[in-house]
């Protein structure tokens, strides 16, 4: 230690050129050793000077007050992403459902058969089941898991009606309930979505979209 | 020359630390909303959506306010 500094409270040190207030005021001084090199007051500093401390307590002070800014403009990020989500929404809730579209006639299919088609055309592929004399579902063929096509196939697992037949998807072992959509076993958490259809006559339309389809 | 604050540097650092805890928990909060939500309209559920911005944005106002507080100590 050269003559010139001294060992302040605590036996911190203290630069030639701290003013006497810097020492014996206590607390508030003892955290803030360092006197600038221009030897005014702290509120006669630059912003700057602030905002860029060279002692330990006020570097903390002051990265854990630009934590707390850095975090209010993730909250306005995440805010902002609601907000795209919500634009979204609307542009989809105000999307015109595509005129009807006949995709098979009855007999082309026997029950527990399927049928890939496009709805509207030039879609992603969608899945045609005929589960009964004339009824039929229809659901976009991807899985909501990671997008591999679903197939119709028998569930060892499932009950006996409609012989087991399920939507399996055969990627990740994922399997959707062929009646409702809704996943029952596997990593998907999301319902496949649906087409709405109509049977007139002997031909089965598509006549509506329900759900986030592509 | 602006008044010094009431508080002490030392007597702020508990404050602030308990303003970013706050935060924290907030910016979480709107984490598991965001990625809630995106899964919803993803299912083809959108009636949840605008609820859920608002909740966001409510967040969003916490944390502003607890920001202009802590910058109100510093004056």
């Amino acid at each position: 230690m050269s003559h010139d500094e001294t060992m302040g409270p605590l036996g911190r040190m203290v630069v030639p050129g701290a003013q006497a207030r810097d020492v014996a005021e206590g607390v508030t001084d003892l955290e803030r050793p360092t006197v600038p090199p221009d030897g005014a007051p702290a509120e006669a500093q630059p912003k700057w000077r602030e905002d860029f401390p060279i002692d330990l307590a006020q570097d903390e002070y002051v990265s854990r007050r630009d934590l707390v800014k850095f975090l209010c403009l993730t909250s306005a990020g995440f805010v902002a992403g609601q907000g795209w989500v919500g634009v979204q929404s609307l542009i989809r809730r105000g999307r015109a459902q595509p005129a009807p579209l006949a995709i098979a006639r009855v007999d082309d299919l026997p029950i527990g058969g399927a049928k890939v088609f496009e709805f509207p055309e030039g879609s992603a592929p969608r899945l045609l089941v005929r589960i009964g004399e004339r009824s039929f579902v229809a659901y976009e063929q991807q899985c909501t898991h990671l997008q591999c096509p679903v197939v119709p196939a028998v569930r060892p697992a499932a009950a006996a009606d409609r012989g087991g037949l399920q939507l399996h998807c055969p990627c990740h072992e994922g399997w959707f309930d062929l009646i409702t959509g809704a996943p029952i076993a596997g990593p998907p958490q999301r319902a496949l979505t649906r087409i709405e259809l109509e049977v007139r006559g002997d031909a089965v339309y598509a006549t509506g979209l329900r759900g986030p389809l592509t | 020359m602006t008044e010094r604050s009431r508080f002490a540097r030392s007597q702020r650092m508990p404050i602030v630390n308990g303003i970013l805890v706050l935060v924290i928990v907030i910016v979480v909060l709107q984490l598991w909303l965001f990625t809630a939500t995106v899964n919803a309209y993803l299912g083809g559920e959108d009636d949840v959506v605008l609820p859920a911005a608002l909740a966001s944005a409510l967040c969003l106002a916490l944390n502003v306010g607890l920001l202009f507080y802590h910058q109100r100590l510093e004056r």
